[in-house]
């Protein structure tokens, strides 16, 4: 192994990125690593295909943040490696296992930033795998990056501000779009006013966004229960209930989300201490304010770390580099860094207003019918969990797992985890923060089993 | 406020052995405290590949893995689920022809056991077993040999022993036992207090200290036997596949996916926890994909390991303490314990209620380790308790 050690970084979303940026301005060269063939991450995801779309078209309000992220990680060309298409599926030990171009390569590094991101967090319904339902980021991915819609007459489901952006993209978009059905109740909005003074402009731009589908004709419903899709083999039509009425709305694709849960499994193969998060109700890696993790050297950064969007994730991938840079005894811009840390403690008591009004539907995984499949990679039922949890006497989450393998399949439970969890505390009567975490084992996500392990490693290998 | 529970056998581990004899021993109308650190069934008993195999052990494990063969099929009867045993025959492989001659040699030794063992040469192993590919000269077959689920065999017991009214007490680590008079004085957990006539020491890869607190070493190490599980496939693999040397073992489960292993995990910082390296797991995966063509494109979904307590003799320590009466010890199976646990679980019943077992187990007893010249010691072992790995490690499970 003759390649220096390097700082590695996960991610080249806004986090990864702005972490990526401090370190090559400090004379630092760091790897860079992201499964996704460009730059971007999720929300400033490039096209697969240079099409015709503007990139107002494709990021809308966002399009000018788009662009200079884009940008200014290609002027980092030359002072850092890149890897796009490398995916990081296993740390051990200090170092990291990356498999890129068909080989696997072990990557010695002085310094990981995990900038991991996030991906959507749903809860089953009847009918929720049948084709044409997509997760809200799916939808938002085929259009992105493939200009495709995910059906010619669609409705929007769930809870978070991406439910109404999305829902707004496709009407930008061209396509039909039947509705919007929200699971929050109406009244939940106002709390949307005690955002105005925190980030005037993001409460605004969804307040345009929301007049705007109600002007085009999009049914707005809020407080939605006991949703169910209904389809022979595929979507045909969607089915709720709110108060006492019964309504149904043909369609023939249905993005779905309730939000957004961070990718995690990085920061737990890196040994990194967990805490429970009320907020997202989830397990995080524990990190102070510069993003430093539990583990010396290990840093997080964005949504990754905790859910707070896309502007926080550049200020945290900023604040993670300035950490690295601080702990390796370099320059560190010290009161960039406390402004930093303000503008994210700001952010973060937004986030507190958006859960307000946009709050996770926790009680309907007690309500989940037995008959409806939960982990769908395993194809288990919510009726067979339970039965599991009874059968066994469960009361912790890598039991249930163990005994019914939900969260063994393809996902490794970064789907149906969430699920399996709030099942488990509805079953046992206890807080959902009591019932464990399901512990990450690699790879974190699956790989060919004819994989090879190239001979050297380091960054330079690869070019 | 602390707790106080009077029983006749306090069982120390609920792993299989563990659980096995705590339901056999309630089988008997004796009262019994199951006591695990952990979970029941959480350790290695719980993670294990699952083979269920008598092929390829000493002589002198045979009549009790015999013992333990009848009791597979009846799990349903047993525990109330089936623990997706199935009798899928072991198919142990030669890359050679020194490998057949191991293997040849081994069908002698063991003749008049019962195993039924069948010597199958290239042909008909390509004409039997299409599926396997790469450089296999020949084959053995033990066709009443199978596998099963360890995490519902093992969860399944200890289940089946709180029904049947056994102490179940998981979280509640035992801390210290004492002789008391006639019996012993256990404490665990935070606050639990125990006294038993009789304690099973049945704690897996951390029952040297158990043992040692009464004047009873063994050279008990740790491995870490690593896993690896593909995405569910169509049905390829007919039998439980194990190699003659070691090196990969590998098996196909109802659902269709693939679990194959043959490399050693590392511990982590806690060493109660080990984890798979990535050229370990990467290296059983190749072997795979070479062995058994229709896994070549398969995707590998999971690695794991778990911690088994190893005897450099590859037997168990399995018999009453010398040093301690109404002291029982079952420990040390040397990655070779799932098949054979449930018949041990009744071998310690018996141990309990009449001073000695209906199966010969002398060649397990704990005075093996008396200090001893190193001169006249034997040692069949190939050391798979030593850290350092030959290129095809020579594995005993599988
Ligand atoms: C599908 C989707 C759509 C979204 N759309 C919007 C939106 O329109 N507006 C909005 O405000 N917010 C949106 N969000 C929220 C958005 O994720 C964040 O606001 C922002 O992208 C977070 O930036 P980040 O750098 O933390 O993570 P991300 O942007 O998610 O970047 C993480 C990157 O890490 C890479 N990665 C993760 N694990 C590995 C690994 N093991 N190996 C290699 N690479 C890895 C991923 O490929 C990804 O590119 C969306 C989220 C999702 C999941
Ligand atoms: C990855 C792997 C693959 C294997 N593959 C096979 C195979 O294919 N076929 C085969 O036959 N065998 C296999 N084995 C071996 C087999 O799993 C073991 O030999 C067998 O399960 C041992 O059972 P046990 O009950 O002794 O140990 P364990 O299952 O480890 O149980 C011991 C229990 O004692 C508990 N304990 C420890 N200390 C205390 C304390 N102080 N107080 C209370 N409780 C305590 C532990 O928590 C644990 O639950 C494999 C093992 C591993 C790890």
């Amino acid at each position: 192994m003759t390649a220096p050690a390097q700082p590695l970084i996960v991610g080249a979303g806004p986090a990864g990125v702005r972490a990526a940026e401090t370190l090559v301005k400090a004379g630092l060269r760091p790897l860079v690593v992201d499964e996704a063939p460009a730059s971007g991450g999720q929300i400033y995801r490039q096209r697969l295909v240079a099409d015709e779309r503007s990139s107002t078209a494709l990021y809308g309000s966002e399009a000018s943040k788009a662009e200079t992220l884009h940008r200014d990680f290609a002027a980092l060309a030359g002072r850092l490696d890149y890897w796009p298409q490398a995916l990081l599926w296993n740390l051990r030990d200090g170092k990291a296992d990356v498999a890129v171009a068909g080989t696997s390569r072990k990557i010695a590094y002085d310094g990981l930033i995990l900038a991991t991101g996030a991906t959507d967090r749903i809860l089953p319904m009847p009918g929720w795998t049948l084709p044409g339902v997509f997760t809200l980021g799916g939808a938002q991915i085929a259009l992105k990056a493939q200009g495709c819609a995910i059906g010619s007459r669609v409705v929007f489901l769930g809870s978070g501000p991406l439910l109404y952006l999305v829902a707004w993209q496709y009407l930008k978009a061209g396509v039909d779009v039947a509705a919007v059905l929200d699971t929050a109740p109406f009244n939940a909005k106002f709390n949307l006013l005690r955002g105005l003074t925190l980030e005037p402009a993001v409460i605004l731009r969804g307040m345009r966004m929301t007049a705007e589908l109600r002007l085009r004709g999009v049914a707005l419903h809020y407080g939605v229960e006991d949703v169910r899709v209904e389809g022979d083999r595929r979507v045909e039509a969607i089915m709720w209930r709110q108060g006492s009425r019964s309504r149904t709305l043909s369609c023939d694709g249905i993005g779905y989300g309730l939000a957004l849960r961070s990718e995690t499994q990085l920061a737990d193969l890196a040994g990194c201490r967990f805490r429970f998060d009320q907020r997202d109700r989830a397990w995080l890696p524990e990190s102070d304010a510069g993003g430093r993790g539990s583990v010396p050297g290990v840093y997080l950064a964005g949504d990754g770390a905790a859910i707070a969007g896309a502007d926080a994730a550049e200020l945290a991938g900023e604040r993670a580099g300035l950490a690295l840079l601080e702990d390796r005894g370099l320059a560190h811009a010290p009161e960039r860094a406390v402004a930093i840390e303000r503008a994210l403690s700001r952010i973060g008591r937004f986030r507190n207003v958006l859960e307000s009004a946009f709050p996770f539907p926790a009680h309907w995984a007690k309500d989940i019918a037995d008959e409806t499949p939960v982990c769908r990679c395993e194809e288990i039922s919510a009726g067979e969990v339970r039965r599991a949890v009874g059968n066994f006497e469960i009361s912790e989450l890598n039991r249930l797992k163990a005994v019914s393998r939900i969260g063994m399949g393809r996902c490794q439970g970064r789907i149906c985890g969430s699920v399996a969890a709030e099942i488990l505390a509805g079953e046992t009567g206890r807080g959902i923060d009591a019932v464990g975490r399901l512990r990450s084992q690699a790879p974190v996500k699956p790989i060919p089993l004819a994989l090879t392990m190239a001979a050297t490693g380091g960054a330079e290998a690869a070019e | 406020m602390s707790r106080r529970l009077d029983v006749d056998v306090a069982i120390i581990g609920g792993g299989l052995v563990g659980s096995s004899a705590a339901l056999a021993l309630r089988g008997m109308g004796m009262s019994v405290a199951l006591l695990d650190k952990g979970f029941c069934g959480a350790q290695a008993s719980g993670v294990n590949y699952g083979g269920v195999r008598r092929q390829g052990r000493p002589l002198e494990q045979l009549p009790l893995s015999q013992r333990a063969h009848a009791i597979w099929p009846r799990l349903q009867a047993l525990i109330g689920i089936d623990g997706e045993f199935l009798r899928s025959g072991h198919l142990k492989l030669a890359r050679d022809e020194a490998d057949m001659a191991a293997l040849e040699a081994y069908a002698e030794v063991v003749a008049g056991q019962g195993l039924g063992l069948e010597l199958i040469g290239h042909n008909g192993l390509r004409e039997r077993f299409g599926w396997v590919g790469g450089d296999v000269v020949g084959a053995s077959f033990c066709a009443g040999d199978g596998h099963a689920n360890p995490r519902l065999v093992s969860t399944g017991f200890a289940s089946a022993a709180r029904r049947a009214g056994v102490h179940v007490l998981e979280n509640t680590p035992v801390k210290g036992v004492t002789r008391n008079g006639a019996g012993f004085a256990l404490e665990a957990g935070d606050d639990l207090s125990l006294s038993a006539r009789f304690v099973i020491n049945s704690a897996g890869a951390w029952a040297d200290s158990f043992a040692a607190a009464f004047g009873e070493s063994v050279p008990l190490a740790r491995i870490y036997p690593s896993m690896v599980v593909t995405e569910p496939l169509e049905a390829i693999m007919t039998a439980n596949i194990g190699m003659e040397g070691g090196g990969i073992y590998a098996r196909q489960v109802e659902r269709g996916n693939c679990v194959v292993g043959g490399e050693r995990a590392l511990p982590l910082d806690d060493p109660d926890f080990s984890r798979p390296r990535g050229e370990g797991a990467l290296a059983i995966m190749n072997r795979a994909a070479e062995l058994f063509p229709g896994l070549r494109h398969a995707h590998a979904i999971r690695f794991w390991s778990g911690t088994e307590g190893a005897i450099p003799d590859h037997n168990p320590v399995i018999g009453l303490s010398l040093t301690t009466p109404g002291l029982i010890h079952a420990f040390g199976f040397t990655g070779a314990g799932f098949q054979i646990a449930p018949g041990v679980g009744e071998v310690l019943a018996e141990l309990v209620r009449d001073g000695r077992s209906t199966t010969p187990i002398d060649a397990f007893t704990i005075g093996r380790f008396a200090p001893v010249p190193i001169s006249t010691r034997t040692d069949r072992g190939s050391g798979a308790g030593e850290a350092s790995e030959p290129q095809h490690p020579r594995e005993t499970r599988s």
